[in-house]
């Protein structure tokens, strides 16, 4: 069981993480943030394996990786 | 559960100005982990220099002297120098170390001074508009070269991980890109490497990272992300140029 937990408020919707991640589990969702950018969600949290591959990615450092 | 990743300690937890996809934000990481894993943060003194990276003294939990425009390895000379037990790495942009600061670099490499030397390519000046640099590929619009970089009035890119490493006094020289989780991987190797040499005090290290510049490229942030490992890794070569010890 792995959890990541991506910081909408910090996220600048880059995009990156949807590259890295190996399942394909993340996207940038229709909401806006207080920074006006549309902040990266996961759809399927019991999909991930932990792998932390977004996180590295992330040049923002909004996700924390939990397993 | 455990956390198994979360934000290196020598790095703020602070909200940078860069903008989306830029990848200064994950340089910076990679630094902070590496200063991390040599217990140096309380040490060091960095040396920003001018252009995106002149705000790096809000985002790294370290003491940083800002250095006049090109001149962070001749600042952080004087400061390894003065204080030789503090740990002293530059970071500055190819329109700085390239440019204008091209002698300080040089020399400062050539001397062996026990500074590490952190440059960052993203083939234009970024903070000030996106303006030509010696980086910039051949046929590559800018804001200074409308109809592309022209190999016969400009010249072409310099390699700056090669043309240092061929100077005596460096000890170690290299090229990494931060445009996957493999080069990352990767990337995080070469800086803990260009960081034990200072911390062994066995000279000039110096690590080139190649970085996407979407807003002054005109691209968004998947499409720099995809011209950093194409167009950019063909004509600046990843790999180590030189690595005296073996490290």
């Amino acid at each position: 069981m792995a959890k990541i937990e991506i910081d909408e408020i910090r996220c600048k919707g880059c995009g990156l993480c949807t590259l890295a991640c190996p399942g394909k589990l993340l996207s940038l969702s229709e909401k806006i943030n207080l920074q006006g950018y549309t902040p990266a969600a996961i759809s399927f949290q019991e999909k991930c394996t932990g792998c932390a591959l977004c996180a590295e990615m992330c040049p923002d450092v909004a996700i924390t990786v939990f397993k | 559960m455990q956390q198994v990743f979360k934000r290196p300690i020598s790095l703020k937890d602070v909200q940078t100005h860069f903008c989306p996809g830029c990848h200064h934000g994950t340089i910076h990481r990679l630094v902070a982990e590496a200063m991390d894993e040599f217990g140096v943060q309380g040490r060091t003194i960095g040396v920003a220099s001018v252009g995106c990276s002149v705000f790096l003294y809000g985002y790294f939990d370290i003491d940083v002297v800002e250095a006049p425009h090109g001149r962070a390895a001749a600042v952080a000379t004087g400061v390894k120098r003065a204080r030789p037990d503090s740990f002293v790495f530059t970071y500055q942009g190819d329109g700085d170390l390239a440019a204008i600061g091209t002698a300080e670099i040089i020399h400062a490499a050539n001397r062996g001074e026990d500074i590490t030397v952190v440059f960052v390519n993203n083939t234009t000046y970024g903070m000030t508009g996106g303006q030509m640099a010696p980086t910039t590929l051949v046929g590559q619009k800018t804001s200074t070269s409308p109809y592309g970089r022209n190999q016969h009035k400009d010249g072409a890119p310099i390699r700056m991980a090669e043309l240092l490493a061929q100077l005596e006094g460096v000890a170690f020289s290299a090229r990494v890109a931060v445009n996957s989780p493999r080069n990352i991987i990767d990337a995080k190797r070469q800086f803990k490497k260009a960081f034990r040499y200072q911390v062994e005090g066995k000279g000039f290290s110096f690590i080139e990272a190649l970085s996407a510049c979407p807003t002054n490229w005109g691209m968004n942030a998947l499409a720099a992300n995809e011209r950093v490992g194409t167009e950019m890794a063909d004509y600046f070569r990843l790999g180590v140029f030189k690595n005296t010890d073996n490290l």
